[in-house]
């Protein structure tokens, strides 16, 4: 079985994002990008069930501008067997994303995909699902446990849902998600980064997939939240208590 | 003339509180109102539904392949509806953001995820960047498929109302997945998303035995919900579903107290609209103490008992 890995390149967890002077898009020039947590925990996923030797090759894809190159590059240190660039400067919208994925897998005929369940920059939480819509394919988000069993037509899926913990039976090919604890993802070794400069890293065109990528929705504006006025430093307990029964009244 | 459908999240006995946040989105956006009920054996929900206030219609589908709210038989049921038509909203909640985007892409429409605020029929205000930013959206698709962040919006009672109920057929089971287990948090406190008063903790605890010594007597005085950052769910200290912030749930009670919690942004992504906000620290230098009302700046093995003690 083949499986597919997703990856997007995002503005590093660790960097508050601002927006521009005009208030017309995120300021992204000269900061630092990496890879998106949840796909890590994906690739993470996907290196396990090769190790386990429930898949046979991992591919990983990334759509967007040309630097995605190097968190492509990122996946194959980890242990990806080789990459896809749909290359593109447009913004892509999860819809174009899912279409642009479609037509590789149409290609490409894995066994199973796994995304993350939500990038950290547009938190849309949207692409995997609407994959699996398009190809037709049962889906299973949120995923904090796989249990592959060799050789079965479906895969066990344990899902973080609101109130607690969902099991899946979930038909194969599928498009799984990854929530944070599905694994702790492996660090990328230097030799293996070496290693990962000489895999095949494929360049493609949305124009190539003949998919349509214009967005659907118009950014009007992006400013930063209205702040939270400063609080105080209280000295103890009961000044607390006072403020809180007296000051603001919530208890 | 825009017609709205809301999709309800029910267990198949009880109305969750989400929809009712939801509907009030809905009536910002005006326009008439219809209610989807989806699922087996649900006629409680049903009566609870057609009871919400400003609902013309309450849509009825009882099928058995909607008993478990699995994202494609759902998907599939709303696409059969969604002509009639100008806005599907849901909340964004597990349930919500599990089956709407693949309605969206069943329909070719793009999906705006998480709204904090309706700006008109097409144009949407949605926190981007673990709500470091606000980004303002104009859609233009014909059909708007929306996820709405509940606590962003006030709910509307849950009476006053007095919607019809119409009959829809439901559609066939797609094979595609069933459940095999289900293992959910049984707690007598008030739901997470829901309560007045939230006590959180973080890795500051230090254990799952300290997160239960101090912060449950504290939760029961209080009458709060329990919640904890990441790194404590990572650590093992409570469960999953405890976790708030960007990628696990959003909450804006009145009080939230952090304790032992640092403020990572993606923390302070889901707590950060709280009316009070708290924070107990050993460290005077953690980010919580820049978004928290009051602020005690010590060791909460002593602080927190002191303060149970107090109230
Ligand atoms: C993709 C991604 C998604 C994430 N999503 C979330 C999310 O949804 N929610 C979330 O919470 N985090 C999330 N995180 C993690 C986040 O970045 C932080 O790592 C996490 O919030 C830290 O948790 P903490 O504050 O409990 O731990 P720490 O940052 O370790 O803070 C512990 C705090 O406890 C204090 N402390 C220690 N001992 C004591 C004591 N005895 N008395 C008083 N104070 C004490 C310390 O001073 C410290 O400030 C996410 C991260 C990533 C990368
Ligand atoms: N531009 C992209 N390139 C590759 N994968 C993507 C891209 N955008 C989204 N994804 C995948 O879809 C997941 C969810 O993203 P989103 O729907 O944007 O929150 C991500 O974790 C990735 O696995």
């Amino acid at each position: 079985m083949k499986v597919l890995v997703p990856v997007k390149r995002v503005l590093d967890y660790n960097i508050k994002a601002r927006a521009n002077a005009e208030g017309s898009a995120v300021e992204l020039s000269g900061l630092k990008m990496s890879m998106n947590p949840f796909d890590e925990i994906a690739v993470e996923a996907a290196l396990r069930l090769k190790e386990a030797g429930h898949a046979a090759e991992i591919i990983a894809v990334s759509c967007g501008v040309t630097a995605c190159q190097e968190t492509l590059r990122t996946a194959m240190a980890l242990g990806a067997d080789r990459s896809i660039l749909v290359q593109t400067d447009m913004e892509l919208e999860p819809l174009a994303v899912a279409k642009l994925l479609r037509q590789l897998i149409l290609r490409e005929q894995p066994g199973l995909v796994i995304c993350g369940k939500q990038a950290i920059d547009d938190d849309s939480n949207q692409t995997g699902q609407m994959l699996a819509a398009l190809l037709g394919w049962a889906q299973a988000t949120f995923a904090s446990r796989l249990d592959f069993t060799p050789g079965a037509s479906r895969v066990e899926v344990t899902r973080e849902i609101d109130g607690g913990l969902e099991t899946l039976s979930v038909a194969l090919p599928a498009v799984i998600t990854t929530d944070l604890r599905l694994n702790e993802p492996r660090y990328a070794t230097l030799p293996n980064i070496m290693k990962a400069k000489k895999k095949p890293l494929e360049t493609l065109t949305p124009q190539a997939l003949g998919v349509d990528v214009t967005p659907r929705l118009q950014l009007l504006r992006v400013a930063e939240p209205p702040p939270r006025k400063g609080g105080v430093l209280v000295s103890d307990v009961a000044q607390l208590v006072d403020k809180l029964k007296n000051e603001v009244k919530v208890i | 003339m825009t017609q709205i459908l809301v999709i309800a999240e029910h267990d198949n006995l009880h109305l969750k509180a989400a929809t009712r946040h939801v509907l009030s989105a809905a009536q910002a956006l005006g326009g008439a109102i219809h209610v989807l009920i989806a699922g087996f054996g649900c006629e409680s929900v049903v009566a609870s539904a057609s009871q919400l206030p400003g609902v013309e219609q309450v849509l009825h589908c009882e099928e058995a392949s909607l008993a478990e709210g699995g994202a494609e038989n759902l998907a599939q049921l709303v696409a059969t509806l969604a002509a009639e038509y100008t806005h599907i909203l849901a909340p964004a909640t597990a349930f919500g953001k599990n089956w709407t985007p693949r309605l969206a892409a069943l329909l070719d429409v793009a999906q705006i995820s998480d709204i904090i605020r309706v700006d008109g029929p097409d144009t949407f205000t949605r926190p981007i960047y673990a709500g470091s930013l606000w980004a303002t959206l104009r859609s233009s698709d014909p059909i708007k498929v929306v996820t709405v962040r509940p606590s962003a919006f006030e709910a509307v009672p849950e009476t006053g109302g007095a919607a019809p109920v119409l009959q829809r057929p439901g559609v066939p089971d797609s094979r595609l997945t069933h459940r095999t287990g289900l293992t959910l948090t049984h707690s007598s406190r008030p739901e997470l998303e829901a309560a007045r008063v939230v006590v959180s903790g973080g890795r500051g605890l230090g254990s799952a035995e300290n997160y239960q010594a101090l912060l449950e007597p504290l939760a029961d005085k209080l009458n709060a919900a329990l919640g904890a950052s990441r790194a404590a769910v990572d650590s093992g200290y409570v469960s999953n579903d405890y976790q708030v912030g960007q990628t696990g749930k959003i909450v804006a009670p009145d009080l939230y107290l952090a304790i032992g919690i640092s403020g990572a942004i993606q923390h302070l992504a889901g707590m950060k609209s709280s009316r009070v906000i708290v924070a107990i620290n050993k460290d005077p230098d953690a980010p919580i103490f820049g978004v928290a009302d009051y602020g005690l700046v010590g060791d909460l093995h002593t602080l927190v008992p002191a303060l149970t003690a107090a109230l």
